[in-house]
């Protein structure tokens, strides 16, 4: 049991000022921000909530919020699924396990700017290997530059490559603490494949697999940089997620007053969502 | 039992086509590769290679990246240690909102910060250094190292710190002659996944920093400019961005997976 020592504060204290500088300070400029206006020169103006009103009523907004849901719930229902059948289907040991986990870590470690110019490259019409394909031997007509199922397609291909493997890393860590036993006693009552995932297999992912979806939701919710430099939100504004609105506020246009009450209420809508994630699926535990 | 192997090869066959794709075009001339599709280079070349490694601006772009990453693996471990050694250890007041605080700034988009980071690096003269980039990965890198560590920490029974107090060590030389070599493991997958979110995260790394701490990211985008799109540069440049992190990822293959599932939540 863990001992009740209010010293453990001084531990805790480098961490504390670390992050409390890199986030309250931005923090607090953004809430600075997000209630005033400005025309230049260091002038500001007291606003009210006034940005956060126009923000919520604005198509834009709601829109760009729109297709932020759309996204992150595509990708949820296809690579958590997909992560698990994966998961479940790999060696458990032998010399292929590490060849495995190291290949399908590799996507996840290269820069997401190159990840983008990679998918850019990879799907270009005529001289990209995919748009070559789909053009030219399967007769689709593709081109993720002019059309914004292709590009949705694209965005949602490129993330489903991108990070289906951490849910694969992270269920297959869940898998192999599994003890043979079980698998024995399963065996000799004679269960299906299907109650052994029902009733072994799946409650003891159940831990790593909220950790999955948790991360998943979080990072593909502030997604930026990949979309950004393959598709720029085109075509037209079709694949323009909330990140990349927000970029195109805050640094494009410097309207500093909306952006940063978008940047709060996009945070604030995060947060939420994740909170109510984690309770519902650590509710169990609890009871 | 062998048809199951036929899923992960092909999922697997499907990650590497991509990367495949960056490969082979990196070995290709500008002209192939915009005169159409071949799928093997026809005339190989190492032109867009040499490009980088004798142009000063290219090769210190991975030098820059590399340099910041470390720095701030470094620091994110470091000061993650005692904390998650503190939050496996002991109650104290107000632990569990302390923890999810900290977890809650790794839901904060890059973008909501890239502006107010600026600002805040630029009044305290750290604009374009190393230690600005470093310090502000922090932000997303620290929380989860703690994660990681407290994880791994809470597996290791109270009596060895008792023990080793009874036997008369003193805390800071327990912890680092006893405690860290059982928690190695840990260590190295904190280390792992601080480097790895701080080596593919190129928004805020691009905002600050101009010329002296420029990463690669930032000289990537040259590719686009004066003398028309360079594909061939610009797929050597990622191909070789690919390469720090497949060693890294070989090192601690037989931990990646068990960072994780150690933690709470």
């Amino acid at each position: 049991m863990r001992t009740e020592n209010q010293k453990a504060w001084f531990f805790v204290l480098p961490v504390l000022a670390l992050v409390a500088f890199n986030a309250l300070v931005p923090m607090m400029t953004v809430v600075n921000y997000s209630v005033q206006e400005t025309f230049g020169n260091n002038q500001f103006f007291w606003e009210g909530l006034g940005w956060f009103e126009q923000i919520l009523r604005s198509d834009r907004f709601q829109a760009a919020l729109g297709r932020q849901f759309l996204f992150t719930f595509l990708i949820l229902l296809i690579e958590v699924p997909l992560g698990i059948i994966v998961a479940l289907s790999m060696p458990r040991k032998g010399f292929w396990v590490p060849v495995c986990l190291v290949l399908m870590a590799l996507p996840m470690l290269i820069p997401w700017n190159v990840v983008g110019s990679m998918w850019n490259i990879f799907t270009l019409p005529k001289i990209g290997l995919l748009g070559y394909f789909l053009n030219d031997v399967l007769g689709i007509n593709y081109d993720m530059t002019q059309q914004p199922l292709s590009a949705w397609i694209t965005v949602i291909v490129m993330d489903v490559w991108h990070w289906t493997s951490l849910v694969v890393l992270l269920c297959y860590a869940g898998l192999v603490s599994i003890p043979d036993a079980y698998y024995q006693a399963a065996k000799i009552d004679g269960a299906s494949p299907w109650s052994v995932f029902r009733y072994i297999q799946l409650p003891k992912m159940k831990t790593v697999l909220t950790i999955a979806i948790l991360l998943r939701f979080m990072d593909s919710f502030n997604i930026y940089t990949e979309p950004f430099v393959l598709t720029g939100g085109g075509p037209g504004n079709s694949t323009t997620l909330l990140s990349i609105d927000l970029v195109k506020i805050a640094l494009g246009q410097f309207d500093l007053g909306p952006a940063a009450a978008m940047s709060l209420i996009y945070f604030a809508i995060t947060l939420l969502v994740s909170w109510l994630f984690y309770t519902l699926m650590t509710k169990d535990d609890a009871e | 039992m062998k048809k199951r192997s036929i899923i992960p090869i092909l999922y697997i066959a499907f990650l590497m086509l991509p990367i495949y794709w960056l490969v082979a075009m990196s070995f290709k001339t500008t002209n192939e590769i915009l005169s159409g599709f071949s799928l093997f280079p026809q005339t190989f070349t190492l032109e867009n290679y040499i490009t980088i490694f004798t142009d000063p601006t290219w090769y210190w772009g991975y030098i820059n990246s590399i340099t910041y990453v470390t720095l701030n693996t470094v620091l994110s471990v470091c000061v993650a240690l005692p904390a998650a050694y503190a939050f496996s250890r002991y109650r104290f007041l107000g632990d569990k909102q302390l923890f999810f605080w900290l977890l809650t700034n790794r839901m904060a988009p890059a973008a909501v910060f890239a502006l107010p980071f600026f600002q805040l690096y630029s009044s305290i003269h750290l604009f374009d250094t190393y230690l600005a980039v470093a310090l502000a990965h922090t932000l997303f890198n620290v929380p989860l190292a703690v994660w990681i560590l407290e994880g791994f920490m809470r597996g290791i029974p109270k009596e060895l710190d008792e023990t080793a107090y009874v036997d008369g060590y003193s805390f800071p030389r327990f912890f680092v002659t006893i405690f860290l070599p059982n928690i190695k493991a840990g260590v190295g997958v904190a280390a792992f996944f601080c480097f790895m979110f701080s080596w593919v995260e190129m928004l805020l790394a691009k905002t600050l920093t101009a010329v002296e701490a420029k990463p690669i990211a930032a000289v990537m985008t040259r590719t686009a400019s004066s003398a028309g799109y360079e594909l061939g540069l610009l797929a050597a440049a990622g191909t070789l961005t690919i390469i720090p992190g497949a060693i890294v990822i070989w090192f601690v293959r037989n931990y990646i997976a068990r960072g994780f599932a150690m933690g709470r939540v």
